[in-house]
């Protein structure tokens, strides 16, 4: 009975995420019609923008990289009751902490990325806490707390980079790190024919078992869980309420910074000031849509990686303006916020269908009892 | 006889269950007509449908004798029908003229003095004590369900519903309300009363319709027909109102309050110099009116609120500074008085909520990591216990839960833990009768383990039914501590207003 039940429950929450996308990808036919672009084309070159050879599938899973991550670090948050807005800093940060990590430290490889992923986790996590104690302590809430941060993020990159990483030509961004120092990686280069891919897949890959492990199996996910849900009750029941809220954030920042690390060290190779990077907020999309729920997030990232990757080659190969591909995701979000009317759908048709399997199999019984009498 | 509400052979059906089945109804003209029946029993969905929220699959329903089909509460306002909700429906920062006006505020211009002295004068000739010019914000529950009335009657409702009424009020309030349903029905007009407070139907409707799981058991009247046959009716079975229990066999202090002082919201002392001792094998009961200081002194005890000053002992540990994790681990268990909001996690399953005091040690969870197989065998003996009904068990959702059953979740919770002191506040509010004598039952089975018991209760009948020992709790001080055998409840009625036993009365 007990698998039953959860299959069932999975389904619906993925039946409201497939229904939101499906009507953000109508909307956006719509919307292609409307110019007067044949939908079907336009979508076709989207997908194959994303898809159609290896070089563009790797491209799309660096892409779904770093929304993977940020997306997870806005769930994480989510499942505690706090709302990270704060990721676009902490992947600043995060990637800034590696950048330089790249640029100054010289290992053995293998320990060399280990020094790198954990600049970058320390550098978000620390983005992160900053915010979180404020809000146990101050009760600041941490939507303004990390906007700020946000933007302490940006000035201080601005800062940073021309005075200390400047590259040979541009006073605008980074020098360039070494593909050696990087998280780029000559067989993952190799294999998916000179694309962006890198390590930080890997990553992402692990951060999404590993949090999903903590939030599933252990106290401290049932802690953080029970606080999001509902804090009175967490503090009647002797878990520290305030104490959760700031290691929530520390984990939610760095999983950003470690997004951080995926996009300066990984899909590129340098970081330029004056850029507040715009996947800090994408993230909250990819966390909506994949239900706030690790592997949701997977999923919904791997999906709006190839939007992001596919809309630039739709636009070369159709009239079809990248915007589109925007619009759709906005539509999907849109609906997605709106989850609660599939949800209501769904219940009701799923209810009827179950309605209809019962009275049929009631329906030979009576009609039996009334041959009997 | 004209009745003035007639709903016949009434069926509602939802996907799995009846609601109502065959089940008819008829008010007369001026009565107080209870309907009674245990939460779940379908006396809401007769309601709804009379009230136009649903639609009966078979059955009619005739007002003043003509058959009405009521699609909507619009139409039923446009018959006369009003309905006092349980929750009220209002908006805090309008007055209460805004508020009785919202949706009838007639033309362009706003007429709020002709309102405000309608109002005025409907509040008078029923006896409501209401000022239109307040705000709602700072009124108290009682008054606000007033304003509700008012709303009724400012548009005319010749037929009243209350649903569960005295839920929220205080004994005071209970009293202010039955009078007022007497000049309601006085004035001509007809009440219906939901709910399944035995005493309060006795006190005042004339008729009842008692319902049980759906079904029409029968209509009495209520001046002939005893409390004990109502409820006996109501359960399905006879009901015993008197706690069984055996004398108390006192053991030693467990919980030691001296001198305790602690701050209500409004930043002023809510509970004063407050001394008390509760010991093993003894259930001492807190009477008083709400409002008296008792959550603070709870919150205070259980360390969910910081204390200005005194001392707490429980079984021997100083816990004036513990936090709320070390007083759990010493022995304290807490039903809380709001369920919903402190008691249970309503977003997760009965599991999680059984296991949200102990997880994170042995043997819930090793090494941080929890031991989901345990904590679904430890649920499942908890909801076996405690009878906890659910749709799909242990992995249901606490919000899914009905009110008795989410209450026999956290008493199954706290008893099974086994702590020195239970502290239980309200623990039977808004209960059927069959849950609040399981309940009853489990509080005096912990006292007779060797357990101390704390109980706070705003109903006189459950603190003297349960307590050995009577603190009676006024405006933050402890007026006096009684034994129960030695007082009654006009005594204790008196303390609880504040006055004291005169010396050498004994």
């Amino acid at each position: 009975m007990k698998p039953m039940k959860k299959r069932e429950k999975q389904s619906n929450a993925f039946l409201v995420a497939a229904s939101a996308t499906v009507l953000g990808l109508l909307a956006g036919a719509i919307l292609m019609a409307s110019i007067g672009s044949n939908p079907f084309t336009g979508f076709w070159y989207l997908f194959r923008g994303g898809l159609m050879n290896i070089e563009r599938i790797g491209n799309t899973l660096a892409t779904a990289t770093t929304l993977m991550l940020v997306g997870l670090s806005v769930a994480f948050a989510y499942k505690t009751g706090l709302f990270n807005i704060g990721a676009s800093g902490q992947m600043l940060i995060g990637g800034l902490c590696a950048t330089l990590v790249a640029h100054k430290v010289f290992l053995p490889r293998p320990l060399f990325l280990v020094v790198l992923i954990g600049a970058a986790l320390l550098g978000g996590a620390l983005w992160g806490i900053i915010p979180g104690f404020l809000k146990a302590k101050f009760n600041v809430h941490e939507v303004v707390a990390s906007i700020m941060m946000n933007w302490i993020a940006y000035w201080s990159i601005y800062y940073f980079i021309p005075a200390y990483l400047k590259g040979p030509s541009l006073e605008t961004e980074s020098a360039s790190i070494a593909v050696s120092q990087s998280m780029r990686s000559p067989w993952l280069t190799k294999l998916f024919n000179g694309s962006y891919m890198n390590l930080a897949f890997f990553v992402a890959i692990a951060a999404v078992l590993i949090i999903k492990f903590i939030l599933d199996k252990t106290t401290l996910g049932f802690g953080l869980k029970a606080v999001g849900s509902n804090r009175f009750c967490a503090e009647y029941a002797g878990i520290k309420v305030n104490r959760n809220v700031i290691i929530s954030m520390m984990i939610a920042g760095g999983l950003a910074g470690l997004a951080g690390l995926s996009f300066y060290t990984g899909y590129s190779r340098n970081m330029q000031i004056g850029v507040m990077p715009a996947q800090g907020f994408d993230g909250i999309a990819v966390s909506l849509l994949g239900g706030n729920t690790p592997l949701g997030v997977l999923i919904s990232s791997l999906f709006f990686g190839i939007l992001q990757s596919g809309k630039g080659f739709m636009n070369a190969m159709t009239s079809v303006p990248p915007e589109i591909a925007d619009t759709i995701i906005a539509v999907i979000i849109y609906f997605t916020a709106t989850s609660v009317l599939f949800k209501r759908f769904w219940d009701a048709v799923l209810k009827r269908q179950m309605n209809k399997a019962k009275r049929k199999a009631e329906m030979p019984e009576t009609a039996q009892k009334k041959e009997d009498q | 006889m004209s009745h003035v509400i007639e709903m016949l052979n009434i069926r509602k059906e939802f996907p799995g269950i009846v609601a109502n089945d065959d089940i008819t109804l008829q008010v007369e003209q001026g009565e107080i007509h209870a309907i009674l029946g245990e939460n779940g029993a379908g006396k809401s969905t007769l309601m709804s449908i009379l009230f136009g929220l649903y639609h009966a699959d078979k059955g009619k329903i005739l007002v003043r004798g003509k058959e009405v089909h009521i699609h909507s509460p619009n139409d039923a306002n446009d018959l006369g029908i009003g309905m006092v909700h349980q929750h009220f429906q209002l908006v805090h920062n309008f007055t209460v003229t805004e508020n009785i006006i919202l949706g009838k505020e007639g033309k362009f211009f706003l007429d709020r003095k002709g309102a405000s002295k309608k109002i005025k004068a409907l509040s008078e000739k029923y006896g409501l004590n209401i000022d239109p010019d307040m705000v709602i914000e700072d009124i108290t529950v009682g008054m606000q369900q007033r304003v509700e009335i008012l709303k009724m009657l400012y548009r005319d409702a010749e037929i009243l519903i209350f649903d569960e009424p005295t839920a929220v009020l205080t004994p005071q309030e209970i009293e202010d309300l039955m009078q007022i349903m007497r000049n309601l029905v006085a004035e001509g007009k007809s009440v219906i009363l939901i709910t399944h407070k035995l005493n309060e139907i006795k006190a005042v409707a004339d008729r009842c319709t008692i319902i049980r799981r759906g079904l029409l058991i029968g209509v009495v009247d209520v001046k002939s027909t005893s409390v004990s046959k109502m409820a006996s009716m109501m359960v399905g079975r006879p009901v015993n109102f008197k706690v069984d229990k055996k004398p108390a066999q006192v053991g030693r202090v467990i919980l030691d309050l001296h001198d305790l002082r602690v701050m209500n919201n409004k930043k002023v002392l809510g509970v004063k110099d407050f001394s008390l001792s509760v010991k093993a094998g003894e259930i001492v009961g807190i009477a008083g009116v709400d409002g008296n200081g008792q959550t603070e002194l709870i919150e205070a005890i259980t360390g969910l609120r910081p204390i200005e000053g005194g001392t707490i002992a429980l079984d021997g540990n100083d816990i004036t500074n513990a936090d709320v994790r070390k007083r759990n681990e010493i022995g304290l268990g807490h039903i809380p008085e709001d369920r919903q909001k402190r008691g249970l996690v309503m977003a997760a399953s009965l599991y999680d909520n059984v296991a949200i005091k102990e997880y994170y040690h042995s043997p819930f969870s090793k090494k941080g990591l929890l031991d989901a197989q345990y904590l679904h065998e430890y649920a499942q003996q908890v909801i076996d216990q405690f009878d906890v009904r659910s749709g799909e068990g242990i992995f249901s959702l606490a919000g899914k839960l009905s009110g008795g059953n989410q209450q026999k979740l956290i008493v199954g919770r706290e008893v099974v833990s086994d702590p020195e002191l239970l502290i239980a506040v309200q623990p039977t509010r808004g209960l059927d009768v069959g849950a609040i004598e399981y309940i009853h039952s489990q509080l005096v089975a912990h006292r007779d383990k060797g357990h101390a018991v704390l109980l706070v209760s705003f109903e006189l009948d459950e603190i003297f039914n349960l307590s050995d020992r009577i603190a009676v709790m006024n405006s933050g001080e402890l007026i006096d501590v009684l034994k129960t055998s030695e007082t009654n409840e006009q005594e204790v009625g008196l303390m609880m207003a504040g006055v004291k036993r005169k010396e050498g009365a004994q």
